[in-house]
């Protein structure tokens, strides 16, 4: 995802004289950006936008204005993440692969990991997540698991399982088979592509 | 029947509450910021609260296809506490959010000086944001809380018709209906109103600008008293639509005021529920 892309598919937004006021704004004066980043989604929308796929128009809205900034994108993303609220929250984690900030916002993930807000552990395990260390992430593809997130949510997902997550998963098949209840498909199926079938700590044949 | 409970607490109910208001029709609310039974003693305290107004409580409700709402200010009660005055620096932030539909409840509980300064200056920061206000009336002294209320109301130049008074009964009601302010009422098993006496009052004073809610909280109270006076209405030989307008328009018109009301795809909706750890029972 690039700031241009995002850009582009806003054309269509109802007032795009408020957007490009907005985002000069911002790059002016970035103390101006929690009151715009507030009020974004009433001046600008909050439908999906058709491309890119996954993104609301709020959540385009307030990542571009971060990326507008002209400095201090880590410390602008924490207060607005702090201060913000759900819809606000989840554009921050959405804007994070795009802002110069290396892995700085790595504790927003894991706040947003914490929650039991599934659009927030949904935002937290995007592109940036490359940043977030095994245990964590392993922990929140799980959680995912639990919580319903289809795990099409996670970035780099094939890439990044290991062995580890498999046995997680098998564990938690177990759980459900004694419980006489199903696991979602499409962890059942990650399962099979790690091979865990045949993994000596799974209970799967239980 | 439609229902929107326009005070309800929410944070402390339970998710077996929002399955039975959700099966009763109710779905929308608003929660306004009030105090917790506890006395708090930090400003930070208020700031997880109402982070949890405009958070975890909306999303809450959505598992369940009721909509959430809020309404943000210091409460009368801890406005006389030193420790939490500042939670008023703290309000310009909270009411530029979506999610927060008005100032409230503010007012007067024991009617002292600090209440005095924090319900004015409260006022104002609700025709700062263009914010209608949700004002609370005392449950002791309540007639003199009344008149002292709508005096502070008249002289902050808050347009009336962006007032909610709430909390009214036989006594009071007749001191607000004229001022222009909406009259809100509260269902309550005991106390505060009944539903065979809202139907008396809605027959004497009719619809128009009448607002019922459950105002539902951590005390004794029942969120299926807003069905309960909709179906004591129509008993009594209300209309389909004279219900319609109490429980649903009146409320849609009062907050919509705030140009924030978020109703998308809720007016015919069927209530989904959508797979969830909530729902699930917290796996």
């Amino acid at each position: 995802m690039t700031p241009d892309r995002l850009r582009a598919a806003l054309r269509g937004v109802p007032d795009p004289q408020w957007l490009d006021a907005a985002l000069r704004r911002v790059a002016a004066d970035p103390a101006a950006i929690p009151r715009l980043f507030a009020i974004a989604a009433r001046r600008c929308g909050r439908g999906p936008l058709p491309d890119p796929p996954g993104w609301t128009v709020d959540e385009a809205v307030r990542a571009l204005l971060l990326t507008a900034l002209p400095t201090g994108h880590a410390t602008a993303a924490e207060a607005l993440y702090r201060h913000g609220d759900a819809a606000e929250k989840r554009a921050v984690l959405r804007a994070l692969p795009l802002l110069p900030i290396g892995a700085e916002c790595v504790p927003l993930l894991h706040d947003a990991i914490r929650t039991n807000d599934t659009r927030l552990v949904a935002a937290a395990l995007g592109p940036y997540a490359r940043h977030l260390e095994q245990p964590a992430w392993r922990q929140a593809v799980l959680k995912c698991v639990f919580t319903g997130v289809p795990l099409a949510v996670v970035d780099d997902l094939d890439g990044r399982a290991d062995g580890e997550l498999a046995a997680m998963l098998a564990a938690l098949a177990a759980e459900r088979t004694a419980a006489g209840r199903a696991m979602p498909a499409d962890a059942t199926e990650l399962l099979d592509r790690l091979g865990a079938g045949s993994h000596p700590t799974t209970a799967r044949e239980a | 029947m439609r229902i929107f409970d326009p005070h309800i607490h929410m944070t402390s109910r339970t998710t077996d509450d929002y399955e039975r208001m959700a099966a009763a029709g109710v779905r929308a609310v608003v929660e306004p910021a009030f105090w917790l039974g506890q006395p708090r003693t930090s400003v930070d305290t208020f700031v997880d609260y109402f982070d949890s107004l405009i958070g975890w409580e909306p999303f809450r409700a959505g598992q369940f296809g009721v909509r959430h709402h809020a309404t943000v200010a210091l409460n009368p009660k801890e406005a006389n506490d030193p420790r939490c005055r500042p939670v008023l620096d703290l309000l310009p932030r909270y009411l530029d959010k979506d999610g927060v539909v008005a100032v409230g409840e503010i007012g007067y509980d024991s009617m002292t000086p600090a209440e005095d300064a924090a319900f004015a200056g409260q006022l104002a920061l609700a025709v700062a944001h263009d914010l209608p206000a949700l004002v609370h009336t005392p449950h002791r002294d309540k007639a003199h809380g009344v008149e002292r209320t709508l005096a502070v109301v008249a002289e902050s130049g808050i347009d009336p018709g962006r007032v909610l008074v709430d909390h009214l009964n036989e006594i009071t009601v007749k001191l607000v209906r004229d001022t222009g302010c909406w009259l809100g009422f509260s269902i309550y098993p005991e106390t505060k109103m009944s539903p065979p006496r809202m139907v008396e009052l809605l027959r004497t004073y009719g619809t128009e600008r009448m607002l019922v809610n459950s105002a539902a909280d951590w005390g004794r109270s029942d969120p299926l008293l807003t069905r309960a006076t909709g179906e004591a209405m129509l008993l009594a030989g209300f209309t389909d639509d004279d219900v319609d307008r109490v429980l649903w328009r009146n409320p849609v018109e009062f907050y919509g005021q705030s140009g924030r009301l978020d109703l998308t795809d809720l007016e015919d909706s069927a209530v989904t529920f959508a797979g969830n750890s909530i729902l699930r029972g917290g796996e």
